[in-house]
């Protein structure tokens, strides 16, 4: 089944084409890869998909449902999240506090209206409701064996917690669908093979997985499918073994034989 | 001079409620805003007119001051939202300065410079509390800062408040949170206006009259001061904040040196304090308030990047 899938999506900065009528999809249940050269528009591609940028034309379907154009926050909620390229963790708030973000709008779902009262109204409910957020975001930081640090800030995690604080915090909305760009930028080779059990985890709980990456270990080993964009046009599509094999990818990275 | 202390007292409660609501708004939307004394001057005209021209008694002013200023809230939240930081400060500064030069003019309404007079005492069950007799007075202006601190308090420990928190520390990752970012920063200007506005129908009624020359610029500025002073995303810190600048403010006076020391004092002073704070302890006094999820130990220098 298809979860996602753009349709001749395009970004253009004035006369700079990051995106070009791209054709992506996203099979469900799925690890993809979106790979290419520096520059190539994957980014771009990302933050156009989850509402953190517009596309110029063209047009997205989740869950064939057209979200073309949403705001960011009501994307997540129809459950795509993602992760950032240079970490955007709330620096200043504790692990914890993290995740919890995260599960903002999980609560109290059919009281929707009342919530902003509620707060003010009744504190018994204030505290189960806090209760409720802070039980589950202790769950998803144990999924990641983070526990020990729940009260240490978030900018003083080593760099390789910050990133898997990052997927956690993105897990917590509970999405179907989770982007993560660069996830192993910056790692060492541990941390990358600890990052691919983690993803492979992921994929396990039911979540899509669609993720940028350079490492080509990585991405080669853990994807199910490979998208390869260059110069904001995708360039080729399909299995690991097929994209090694493919001439112009190969060419896209290594340049043309001249002779 | 018991006298002096008490109208100190009653006047650090009323700019209390200020300072709360400014601290929503910077100390935990990280929102820089200058227009408190907007909405202290529309809260103050709300229950001088409708006290003095319609008959209304004070309290049935104040639910339309707290509705008015949380519609002007909304109004000057909506467009200066994309905004930020100095950009923010000046746009709202303007505001502010709107609101008092309307009020200078609009003259039908509001008597213009001469201001509003004979703004009837708040009667409560067939007690008058007279504003002479200051101590009914401060009981009543306690009670507002305790109910607006405990309402506040809920409010930041909810999941707003780690919202307004998220959107302070960065708006992008919010956004991807699922959190309406826009939505969280008009709610954090309309009630940072409401409370401003109730504390303006207090000064109303406890000055018995109203002139616009009250709600300058400098009431602004002093409102941030408390907040900064005090400790940002702190409401505790916030009340301290605003008894130690009136304190302050009203020192020459306190001390009977005012013959002495000019009344440009204050300002140099305020300056000074702030600098002071700045050096040694950027935070404030109380510094942010911790949560149950963080330790006390681990509190953030600042808040702002």
């Amino acid at each position: 089944m298809i979860l996602l899938e753009t349709e001749a999506l395009t970004r253009a900065y004035g006369g700079v084409v990051a995106v070009n009528k791209v054709d992506f999809e996203v099979e469900s249940g799925l690890i993809t890869g979106l790979i290419g050269p520096n520059g190539a528009g994957k980014t771009t591609l990302f933050n156009t998909m989850t509402g953190l940028d517009t596309p110029s034309s063209g047009k997205v379907w989740f869950n064939n449902k057209e979200i073309t154009g949403y705001p960011a926050h009501k994307i997540c909620r129809m459950g795509i999240a993602r992760t950032f390229q240079n970490i955007r963790l709330f620096k200043e708030l504790t692990v914890v506090e993290n995740v919890m973000i995260g599960r903002h709008f999980k609560t109290g779902k059919s009281e929707t209206k009342g919530r902003f009262l509620n707060a003010v109204k009744s504190y018994v409910k204030l505290k189960e409701e806090e209760e409720e957020i802070y039980e589950k975001a202790l769950d998803w930081l144990d999924f990641f064996d983070m526990e020990a640090s729940k009260n240490e800030l978030a900018k003083n995690l080593p760099y390789g917690k910050q990133r898997e604080l990052e997927i956690a915090r993105a897990l917590a909305t509970d999405p179907k669908l989770l982007f993560l760009d660069e996830p192993a930028a910056g790692m060492n080779p541990q941390e990358t093979d600890h990052l691919m059990a983690t993803i492979r985890k992921i994929r396990d709980l039911g979540v899509t997985v669609v993720l940028i990456e350079h490492d080509m270990k990585l991405v080669m080993n853990i994807c199910d499918t490979i998208t390869v964009l260059n110069y904001g046009q995708k360039l080729a599509q399909g299995t690991p073994h097929e994209i090694k094999k493919n001439p112009s990818v190969i060419e896209a990275y290594l340049g043309k034989d001249e002779a | 001079m018991l006298n002096f202390f008490l109208l100190i007292l009653i006047y650090s409660g009323i700019y209390a409620l200020m300072a709360m609501g400014q601290n929503i708004i910077t100390g935990y939307g990280g929102m820089l805003s200058l227009t408190q004394a907007g909405f202290f001057a529309i809260g103050s005209y709300v229950t001088a007119i409708l006290t003095t021209q319609a008959g209304w008694s004070f309290w049935a002013t104040l639910p339309v001051a707290f509705l008015v200023s949380a519609l002007f809230g909304l109004l000057i939240g909506l467009p200066t939202l994309r905004l930020k930081g100095d950009y923010l400060a000046i746009a709202t500064l303007g505001f502010g300065e709107i609101v008092r030069n309307v009020l200078n003019n609009w003259d039908s309404l509001t008597n213009g410079p001469m201001g509003i007079q004979r703004i009837p005492m708040p009667v409560i069950l067939g007690f008058t509390i007279n504003p002479y007799k200051k101590y009914a007075f401060l009981v009543m202006v306690i009670v507002f800062v305790i109910i607006a601190y405990i309402l506040f308090q809920r409010l930041a420990r909810s999941r707003m408040g780690r919202a307004l928190a998220a959107v302070r520390e960065d708006e992008i990752a919010a956004q991807s949170m699922g959190i309406n970012i826009t939505k969280y920063k008009v709610y954090a200007f309309i009630l940072g206006a409401s409370v401003a506005g109730i504390a303006g129908s207090l000064q109303a009624t406890f000055t018995l009259s109203v002139t616009p020359g009250t709600y300058t610029f400098m009431v602004s500025v002093m409102v941030l001061c408390m907040v900064v002073l005090g400790g940002m995303g702190n409401f505790k810190a916030s009340i301290l904040g605003a008894f130690i600048i009136q304190f302050i403010s009203y020192f020459p006076q306190l001390t009977g040196l005012s013959s002495v020391i000019p009344p440009q004092f204050k300002q140099i002073l305020f300056g000074l304090i702030l600098v002071v704070m700045m050096i040694w302890r950027p935070q404030g006094i109380l510094g942010r308030e911790a949560t149950r999820y963080r330790k006390r130990a681990v509190t953030p220098t600042g808040g702002e990047q």
